[in-house]
């Protein structure tokens, strides 16, 4: 039985997101690089050659394609290649935490205000307002003097900076979907107020929170290797691209593929992710055809 | 005579808007001073332009919007201030179709999910029996049993409709207010909906509130019927009586406007223009809220507001101040353009 | 339009004081002497005392807060812990030059990304817009500190065009002081000028799609006439909407610029007080930073207001 719809569709159904997806080669590079980074993050003690924290003095400051070290060696005779791949756990956790962080706490609030409205959704507004006038850099300080600098403090500040946008945008998703139609069906059923928002709008808002999501991703990369770099994430020796890049600082002149390497990693994850993150918001437009 | 299943009195609906947060700039008044009676069997529809309010007092109706004023009540029971719990209770009793197919069927719920709703939410039944009752109701629709496990955008808009209506039945309510369940439909695919309406009601009895701005369907589907303009209510009348002898000026022009089938019938018709356009319900006029595209109007008509009348005591009613003490309609065409 | 803009100065104020209650209250739970933290003295008994009565600090939490709010307002931000001397004058001291920067980014980012923005939508799905596009998703992507070390890197160190560091006050040597900041603002504003760019192109395309440019072209108006008259004034509607939210990247961006090029700014400031747990220091940037945010997003607010009733407004999406 095939469908006939007046008009376009609301909503991009499911089963054919994926085939819009694939259709978009940028897309495609993008999922498929960000999927890279991730395996390289969960595989890192299996695939790095060496140590990432072995030091040898014998073998300082070596360039890229020295024998046994593809990449060179830090100042500390430490294996490029392989600080690579376990900084990819870093970033990885970063990326992965802090949406997860600002998922569980934006949308619950999101929901409730947006379907009941009234005095909590007022708060919850001027709340979010609040948390807005912070940067995530001060944050992030406040978190690192109070608590100490870690990479978990690192990632619980930047999901708290990306809280308020997330309740924004859930909020205004619920407030679209309670006006629709099969919502008052739903009343009109006899189901209870839960019901209509967990099984109900929160399906409906799945797709532009996994869009959103994919955004938190490449952010926090960027904001994580920021946050080591300034010595308020991952603390030495444990590897981190941020991390790289401030011991690459003072050689720059002498071995400049220090700074080069993390750098270029950084990047390449950052931009798969948005690749991936655009392909899907545009997969998930209705308005655009193909 | 037996209780009627919905008696609404007085019902009244305002809409404040504002700008920003608190500063209110104006009262939309949607419905204003609507009172009828529907009983078990019947149905009673309820005609009106876009903007005549219609629409909002099946949401009032059936408690989906709260209303400004009046009293409502289901199978006796006052529903009208309701506390929700109650309330949810009540919504066994009665249930809605609404206008849009592609909006009112949950795009990610099977149409067995869907059509299970109302059974699940009222613990009324699970597990097998749900199973063979949300079957047993798809037949009685016209669909085969295997659709449960399908999806909303797998079906064409009668076919959701037929769903909705299933939905809607499931558990026999008392009460159905359809609202304008045929607009999104194409016209070939009305007609069996209406057939289906017409037979679900013979067969279950539930008292139906039927919304349109189509007078022809209302004209196969209701037993009596209501005509709104701005929100109040002009015109009620039984179906045959209604387009035998309309009174009100509003429904002349109404009526005036549907086609009939025979051209040289149709030709020989006096077709009334109304002036100008349905004036805003945030400012009604004043008086009677008819009188500024009347074409009978006099000066009477823009002071008092005309009461609804049972002239001859049959159940008539119309309200307007050039009507004679026996039902003598006025004449619209004296005032009309030939 | 004044009772909007008297409702968005209340709201604005009552999120400057709900900040100001979460830095007070940070400053509170940290570890230590809270007459140290609050203002940077009293490391000796008799002055300790004299700075408890200053703050209050044996009165119930609430006056405490008053008290800290009213010494704030005045100017008080207590010492240094690291160098002694009074917060507000290194403030006063350290913030032009941040503004500078910040302006001076902000300058670049709309002078690269408004035209880009333009020019891509102007030629859809052609290879400028390609590009732009290109370009634009790279500078979202690439870290702009690394940015900035490669640019040292390939200007200082290899081509020895502009310094690395330092500065000169603009005061003393206005070519000077701009030859090192342009390297900088650039870092900075790059960031900015690929999402100005995405905006302003996504606003123009949704514009020039519209049905009054419809009209205007079938009046027979130029293609230029249309975009610049019609379809540009509804994206600077977005382009100061966008300003104002990136303004908080801004704050942060020049924290990790300034460590780079290492220019002596309020955002290196905060770096340097962290390293050596500088409590009033950290307090004072943190008030100062939420403060900027706030009443910038104000100014956005009013000139959105301004710029609204005279132009047809599409849903720009913010």
């Amino acid at each position: 039985m095939t469908a006939a719809m007046a008009g376009f569709p609301r909503r991009v159904p499911s089963f054919a997101l994926i085939g819009r997806f694939s259709e978009r080669p940028l897309a495609v590079v993008g999922a498929i690089l960000a999927l890279g980074v991730v395996a390289i993050a969960l595989a890192a003690p299996f695939i790095a050659p060496r140590d990432p924290a072995s030091t040898d003095f014998g073998a300082l400051l070596l360039p890229p394609l020295s024998e046994g070290h593809p990449l060179g060696t830090d100042d500390l005779g430490r294996d490029v290649i392989s600080r690579v791949i376990w900084g990819a756990q870093a970033s990885m956790q970063a990326g992965v935490f802090s949406t997860l962080l600002a998922v569980l706490v934006a949308v619950p609030i999101g929901l409730v205000s947006g379907y009941y409205r009234g005095a909590p959704d007022l708060i919850a507004m001027r709340l979010t307002d609040t948390m807005l006038a912070f940067p995530y850099l001060i944050v992030a300080v406040g978190l690192a003097v109070v608590l100490g600098p870690s990479l978990t403090n690192a990632t619980i500040a930047i999901g708290l900076v990306q809280i308020p946008k997330l309740l924004r945008v859930t909020r205004g998703e619920v407030l679209a979907l309670r006006e629709e139609t099969f919502v008052a069906g739903a009343v009109a059923d006899g189901a209870t107020d839960a019901f209509i928002i967990f099984r109900h709008i929160l399906p409906n808002v799945v797709n532009t929170l996994l869009v959103q999501s994919t955004i938190i991703v490449p952010y926090a990369i960027i904001a994580e290797s920021s946050l080591s770099f300034l010595g308020l994430g991952v603390q030495p020796p444990t590897p981190s691209w941020g991390v790289m890049l401030t011991t690459a600082q003072p050689y720059m002149d002498r071995a400049p593929w220090l700074a080069l390497v993390p750098g270029l990693a950084i990047s390449i994850a950052s931009l798969s992710f948005n690749l991936f993150g655009d392909g899907l918001r545009d997969a998930l437009d209705p308005r655009l055809r193909r | 005579m037996s209780e009627p299943v919905l008696a609404v009195s007085g019902l009244r609906k305002h809409f404040v808007l504002t700008a920003g947060l608190f500063a209110a700039v104006g009262t939309v008044r949607a419905v204003e001073d609507v009172s009828f009676e529907i009983r078990s069997g019947e149905t009673l529809g309820l005609v009106g332009e876009s903007g005549s309010g219609k629409t909002t007092v099946g949401r009032c109706v059936t408690r989906l919007i709260d209303p400004t004023a009046g009293r409502i009540t289901l199978n006796g029971a006052d529903i009208t201030r309701l506390s929700r719990s109650r309330l949810r209770e009540m919504r066994r009793h009665m249930h809605v179709v609404f206008q849009d197919p592609y909006s009112s069927l949950d795009p990610r719920m099977s149409i067995g999910d869907i059509v299970a709703g109302p059974l699940r939410h009222h613990g009324i039944a699970s597990g097998g029996e749900l199973r063979r009752r949300v079957d047993a109701m798809l037949e009685a629709v016209g669909m085969r049993a295997g659709i449960r496990d399908r999806f909303p955008h797998q079906l064409s808009g009668g076919q959701r409709q037929r769903v909705a209506i299933a939905r809607a039945l499931i558990l026999e309510p008392n009460l159905l207010v359809a609202d304008e369940p045929l607009s999104a439909l194409d016209a070939s695919v009305q007609a069996s909906i209406i057939n289906l309406l017409l037979d679900l009601q013979a067969r279950m009895g539930f008292a139906c509130l039927y919304i349109t701005h189509d007078l022809s369907a209302a004209k196969v589907l209701c037993d009596r019927i209501a005509v709104m303009y701005l929100g109040r209510i002009v015109e009620v009348a039984a179906n045959e009586q209604l387009f035998a002898a309309p009174r009100h000026p509003y429904t002349q022009a109404l009526l005036s406007a549907v086609l009939t089938p025979d051209p040289s019938a149709q030709q020989a018709r006096r077709r009334i223009v109304l002036e100008g356009d349905i004036p805003s319900p945030v400012e009604p006029p004043s008086g009677c809220v008819f009188h500024t595209r009347c074409p009978v109007a006099i000066a009477r008509c823009a002071v008092d507001e005309p009461a609804l009348v049972d002239h001859l005591g049959d159940g008539h009613v119309a309200a307007c101040h050039l009507i004679g003490p026996r039902g003598e309609a006025p004449d619209i065409l004296a005032g009309a353009q030939p | 339009m004044s009772r909007f803009l008297l409702r968005r100065s209340g709201i604005a104020l009552i999120t400057l004081l709900l900040a100001s209650v979460l830095v007070f209250v940070g400053a509170r739970a940290l570890p230590g002497d809270p007459a140290i933290a609050l203002s940077g003295e009293g490391f000796d008994p008799a002055a300790n005392a004299a700075i408890r009565q200053k703050y209050g600090l044996d009165d119930p939490l609430p006056v405490q807060y008053g008290r800290w709010l009213i010494l704030v307002v005045q100017g008080e931000l207590g010492r240094s812990t690291r160098s002694g001397l009074p917060v507000a004058a290194i403030v006063r001291d350290r913030i032009p030059l941040t503004l500078e920067l910040a302006g001076l980014a902000m300058l670049l980012a709309i002078a690269i990304g408004l035209p880009a923005g333009v020019l891509a939508a102007a030629r859809r799905g052609g290879r400028v817009d390609l590009l732009a596009n290109a370009v634009a998703l790279s500078g979202l992507s690439v870290p702009h500190f690394w940015l900035g070390l490669m640019l040292i890197l390939l200007f200082a160190s290899s081509l020895r065009l502009l310094p690395a560091s330092g500065f000169t006050p603009f005061t003393e040597d206005p070519l000077d002081n701009l030859r090192r900041m342009i390297l900088p603002a650039f870092v900075l504003g790059t960031g900015i000028a690929a999402v100005l760019m995405r905006q302003v192109r996504s606003t123009m395309i949704e514009t020039l799609g519209a049905d009054y440019v419809r009209t205007a072209r079938a009046k027979g108006l130029s293609e230029r006439d249309v975009i610049v008259g019609h379809a540009l004034r509804n994206s600077l509607i977005s382009v100061v909407t966008l300003v104002g939210l990136e303004l908080g990247a801004l704050i942060s961006g020049s924290v990790i610029t300034e460590s780079i090029f290492l220019v002596p700014g309020f955002g290196r400031l905060i770096i340097d007080a962290v390293v050596s747990r500088d409590y009033p220091v950290i307090q004072a940037v943190a008030l100062i930073s939420a403060a900027a945010y706030i009443v910038l997003n104000l100014g956005v607010d009013v000139m959105y207001s301004l710029l609204n009733p005279k132009i047809r407004v599409t849903r720009a999406s913010a």
